[in-house]
């Protein structure tokens, strides 16, 4: 007797799409797996702001045609997928979590967007996160909290915690998050899941809701390496109207994929493994530097000396740039109007007083004043010099090495609650991850293992040089060989 | 440091947004701590240190000014609060 055939949903993004070409199952079917699989989990994990069943079925349909035609777009063509609700979709709501969006219908898609539909993949809903992508726990949404799948009780991570979350818990096969600060690779880790933000201007930022835009980047989640290079691949590249995207020429993020970590030089940074970081997470991180060497990686000790000045000067640039952004949200062209009796700068004040959240205030106020007059060269100016000796830090490690390796967190998930009375605290927690970004480096986040004490999982980070995310994912390919999947979260 | 509640107030003003007599303590408390640990960014010697102004390496690239299609007036308008015509309407500006 054969072997009962696997879920559907419980399909990797590259198993799927080969089952899809094979004619072992349709569009459809693999969509109304996601879909059931979403109704039968999200009322507890809270991953999903919308779906759009109807799009999504009419999407499978036609790329059932294909298949039929054998006439397949691309290894994503009819494989379901959703979407941090950063992203703009013409017709279908957009929020950014937050209330100041409630019912914004965007008239056009980002570029990403259409990308992935071009390659056939079929957007299933728009995904929960921190209101306008600020936040590392997810708790920062308008529209509720999103759950940890292996621990209800514990945040995914954030600010692209629904899109961890639903690739962890077998909802979709594959995401896309934002990262301007760790907000793809922290959740990764949290959820136990593979999450890549590419290098600065590697992905079009055309039609994504801003929060800070020189630090600000796009990439996708999925449940292997595999899955997120296949995403990178359909959204990787130039668009004319995103004038911040590079033209360097896309590499082929499959045709190494299986490479190994032979000869590959491993920077260790001793100051991201020196106290701080929970036992357990050091464990696991130690372990895959271990498992490396095995593979017959050199392990090369690097410094990163400025690396510790990386949230200061995070938070003045993020938040500065973010009070320039969030002034678009004035009750004027979209979006929540409030006290428009009282005249325009009541309208204003009352639309912003009711629109936004606590800690889009909290860094409109934070960046106000870093920007005001008097404080600009003491504050803004300091901190883009910071993040020149932060990106020189990076370039003297890359002579020595080929890939930057450390914890992408000092601590497994958290727990809903934790850390939401002390900023200072959650802001903490992406004391890693955010050097990448001011660096304008690509990142990775692949499980490592779960920490034995809490059973939660943990994620080994690895920063490329420029534009190599190719070595991220080959280097990232061998740790998961090596490793074996995650067991499931039961949920 | 710490933010005086005339600070908080002031800041805010600039921002465009009103925080209720809550808000401005919690904030004044919050701001506050923040601003203490970015301060620690002063024990750095930044004398010589180009700002980075570009994420990108090689630069922001120009391109041609000419017309190129964009969003219909129904579509720019689809979502405006209130409109009258082709216009965004507001609230009176001049008493």
């Amino acid at each position: 007797m054969s072997a009962p055939a696997p879920e559907l949903n419980t399909l990797s993004l590259a198993e799927a799409g080969e089952l899809l070409a094979a004619r072992g199952a349709s569009s459809r079917e693999l969509v109304a797996a996601a879909l059931a699989r979403i109704g039968a989990t999200d009322g507890r994990i809270g991953a999903f702001l919308r779906t759009t069943p109807e799009r999504a079925r009419a999407a499978a349909e036609a790329a059932d045609e294909r298949a039929a035609k054998g006439a397949r777009l691309s290894p994503l063509d009819g494989v379901p997928i959703a979407l941090k609700d950063i992203f703009l979709t013409k017709g279908v709501e957009t929020t950014c979590a937050s209330r100041i969006l409630e019912g914004f219908v965007p008239p056009y898609d980002a570029t990403v967007v259409e990308r992935l539909e071009r390659a056939g993949a079929v957007v299933v809903g728009k995904l929960n996160m921190d209101e306008f992508a600020m936040g590392s726990s997810n708790e920062n949404s308008a529209f509720g909290p999103c759950h940890n799948p292996y621990d209800l009780a514990r945040t995914p991570g954030g600010s692209s915690g629904g899109s961890a979350a639903a690739v962890a818990a077998r909802q979709v096969h594959g995401t896309l998050g934002t990262d301007t600060g760790g907000s793809i690779r922290l959740p990764a880790a949290f959820c136990g899941v593979v999450g890549l933000k590419p290098t600065y201007g590697r992905v079009s930022r055309y039609g994504v809701i801003a929060f800070a835009s020189s630090l600000d980047q796009v990439g996708p989640l999925g449940r292997t390496v595999r899955d997120t290079a296949l995403l990178l691949q359909a959204i990787a590249g130039h668009d004319p109207r995103d004038l911040t995207s590079s033209t360097r020429p896309v590499d082929d993020y499959l045709a190494g994929l299986e490479g190994g970590a032979r000869g590959l030089r491993i920077g260790v940074p001793r100051e991201w493994l020196s106290g701080g970081l929970a036992p357990g997470v050091e464990r696991a991180v130690r372990e895959a530097l271990a498992t490396y060497e095995r593979l017959g990686a050199t392990l090369v000790d690097v410094s990163l000396p400025h690396s510790r000045y990386g949230i200061a000067a995070y938070y003045l640039i993020a938040p500065a740039e973010a009070s320039s952004n969030l002034a678009r949200y004035d009750g004027v062209r979209f979006g929540l109007r409030a006290g428009e009796g009282g005249g325009l700068k009541e309208m204003y004040a009352e639309t912003r007083e009711r629109g936004f959240g606590a800690e889009p205030k909290r860094r409109i106020m934070l960046g106000t004043y870093a920007l005001s007059a008097g404080y600009y060269d003491a504050y803004y100016l300091r901190a883009q010099k910071v993040r020149t000796l932060v990106r020189r830090d990076f370039d003297e490690a890359f002579r020595a090495c080929d890939v930057v390796a450390g914890p992408v967190a000092p601590s497994v998930a958290f727990r809903l609650g934790e850390k939401t009375a002390d900023p200072l605290q959650m802001y903490l927690a992406d004391v890693f991850t955010i050097t990448a970004n001011l660096a304008a480096l690509p990142g990775l986040s692949v499980p490592c293992g779960l920490e034995r004490e809490s059973g939660m999982p943990v994620g080994l980070q690895l920063v490329g040089r420029p534009f190599d995310e190719a070595t991220l994912v080959r280097a990232a390919r061998a740790l998961e060989r090596e490793a074996g999947p995650l067991p499931a979260p039961e949920v | 440091m710490a933010l005086t509640l005339d600070e908080v107030r002031r800041i805010a003003a600039l921002a465009r947004l009103r925080l209720s007599p809550e808000e401005e303590q919690t904030f004044a408390g919050q701001l506050s701590a923040i601003l203490d640990h970015v301060a620690q960014l002063s024990e750095l010697d930044v004398s010589g240190v180009e700002p980075m102004t570009h994420a990108l390496a090689e630069g922001v690239p120009l391109r041609p000014d000419e017309v190129r299609p964009g969003l219909s007036p129904e579509e720019a308008l689809a979502n405006a609060p209130a409109r009258e015509e082709t216009f965004f309407v507001v609230p009176r500006i001049l008493e």
